[in-house]
């Protein structure tokens, strides 16, 4: 067994929610620079040049990006051979109340119905898995509201098959607008059950920007969404313009044979994710 | 790419009328923060018969929260939020003289109505613009709601905030022509 101290996970925890913030990731980066370049509507060009812009300003000043840092949203992978010394869970909150005061970021989180604001941004959401090895993975990805309210979840009839799963993603989209800050990612989930499918539908969204699924035909079914997607002509920021979407990016699980759960959880030109290894 | 509009806010009908679907602009003066809370407040307030907290005639209104801002600085990051959902709120808020709201997305067929029919207009930043927003405000206090947090209700003073017209008062809508010209299906 490996020893692994609490106090490690906070601080890191702590640092990776104000750098997820203020630094974009450069698979975000370089996918915006290339949809600049190749975007045909003048306006969405300036928008595209707006973001640009507005990444680079806050990761040279150590300011958040966007002003809704988000909910804090974790995906560890806890090695089998780690022992900790004390609460998992606990860790990461603590990290969380010190990353959103330290970095002055915006504390987004509320009691559901009496909207009462918990004033630190805890909860975090944290989803854990346990895998092999001696070493603790934990991933941020902190999510706006602005994305994550446009994204949606059907459980489609088996005969709907993939002309349905394409109809229902697409409508998603094209619903969706401007609202959620295109740009965007979309993570597919197909499969599983009602809330593996949403899941599977988050987890996409952490694969760098554009890489395929290993799955030859989930990758082609990717590139199709893309293309229908982008020929909606919703563009940057909703304005209209050929980038809509910079990738889709599907996770498939097998399901009931009754079943075919589908979630689409949209992701904002502002992909923030960092993660570190302990 | 068009030169962009400057403006000036608190604004006057001469300025609304002059603005179309499409135009950039450059907005310099003053601006009122409001958001989802806010908005549910101003809205029990006139149900009760009450006053605003500020005189609303002519004003600017932007979906706003802000991050906290660090010692010394006047505001953090000030990206526009998504303004349907206050769509609720916002034609009783034009019909007593609000003429301009700046957001995000698209709004509601009341909210287009009452734009047109008391020539008002809606202004989209890009969201997520947040910290290059945040250069044009160069001065900001809390006018009401302190307990709301990044949802209070701030005066800002601004100038050359980027901003693109969506909905001006002849029923010119961005999204529509914007994507119309864009689209590739049917």
């Amino acid at each position: 067994m490996r020893q692994v101290s609490t106090k490690d996970i906070t601080d890191k925890v702590r640092d990776l929610c104000i750098s997820a913030a203020c630094d974009l990731e450069p698979d975000m980066s370089t996918a915006l620079r290339a949809a600049r370049e190749k975007e045909e509507s003048p306006l969405g060009k300036e928008v595209l040049g707006q973001i640009i812009e507005n990444f680079e300003i806050a990761g040279a000043e150590g300011l958040p990006m966007c002003q809704d840092t988000g909910i804090s949203v974790f995906f560890v992978e806890l090695g089998r051979d780690v022992a900790l010394d004390g609460p998992l869970y606990d860790a990461i909150n603590d990290g969380v109340r010190l990353g959103y005061k330290d970095g002055y970021l915006r504390k987004s989180v509320c009691h559901p119905l009496k909207r009462i604001n918990t004033g630190d941004n805890t909860p975090a959401i944290v989803h854990t898995s346990i895998v092999e090895g001696d070493k603790l993975k934990i991933k941020i990805a902190p999510k706006g509201a602005g994305s994550e309210n446009m994204s949606r979840l059907k459980m489609l009839k088996p005969a709907e098959g993939v002309e349905g799963i394409k109809a229902f993603v697409v409508e998603t989209v094209r619903e969706a607008g401007g609202n959620p800050c295109p740009p965007i990612v979309l993570g597919v989930g197909i499969g599983g059950s009602f809330e593996k499918c949403a899941m599977l539908a988050k987890k996409a969204l952490l694969r760098p920007v554009g890489t395929k699924n290993p799955d030859p035909d989930l990758v082609q079914l990717e590139a199709d969404l893309l293309k229908m997607i982008n020929d909606l002509g919703i563009g940057p920021m909703g304005f209209g313009g050929r980038t809509t979407a910079l990738a889709v990016h599907i996770e498939a699980h097998p399901c009931h044979i009754a079943s075919l759960p589908v979630a689409v959880n949209i992701q904002c030109h502002a992909g923030r994710h960092k993660e570190a290894v302990i | 790419m068009s030169e962009p509009v400057r403006i000036s806010a608190p604004l006057t009908d001469e300025i609304v009328g002059k603005l179309r679907a499409g135009d950039k602009v450059l907005i310099s003066g003053v601006l009122y923060t409001a958001r989802d809370a806010a908005h549910k407040r101003l809205i029990e307030l006139l149900d009760a018969g009450k006053e605003l907290p500020f005189d609303i005639k002519g004003q600017i209104i932007y979906y706003v929260g802000p991050t906290p801002e660090r010692p010394g600085q006047v505001i953090g990051s000030a990206g526009p939020t998504t303004s349907g959902r206050m769509d609720a709120y916002t034609p009783r808020l034009i019909e007593l003289g609000l003429k301009g709201m700046v957001g995000k997305g698209a709004r509601s067929k009341e909210v287009l109505d009452s734009i047109r029919k008391h020539k008002a207009v809606y202004m989209a930043a890009v969201g997520g613009a947040a910290a290059l927003i945040r250069r044009s405000i160069k001065k900001a206090e809390i006018v009401a709601y302190e307990d709301l947090g990044p949802e209070a209700i701030r005066r800002l003073e601004v100038v050359d905030f980027p901003a693109i017209v969506v909905n001006d008062a002849e029923g010119g809508d961005l999204f529509m022509q914007g994507v119309q010209k864009y689209r590739r299906v049917s």
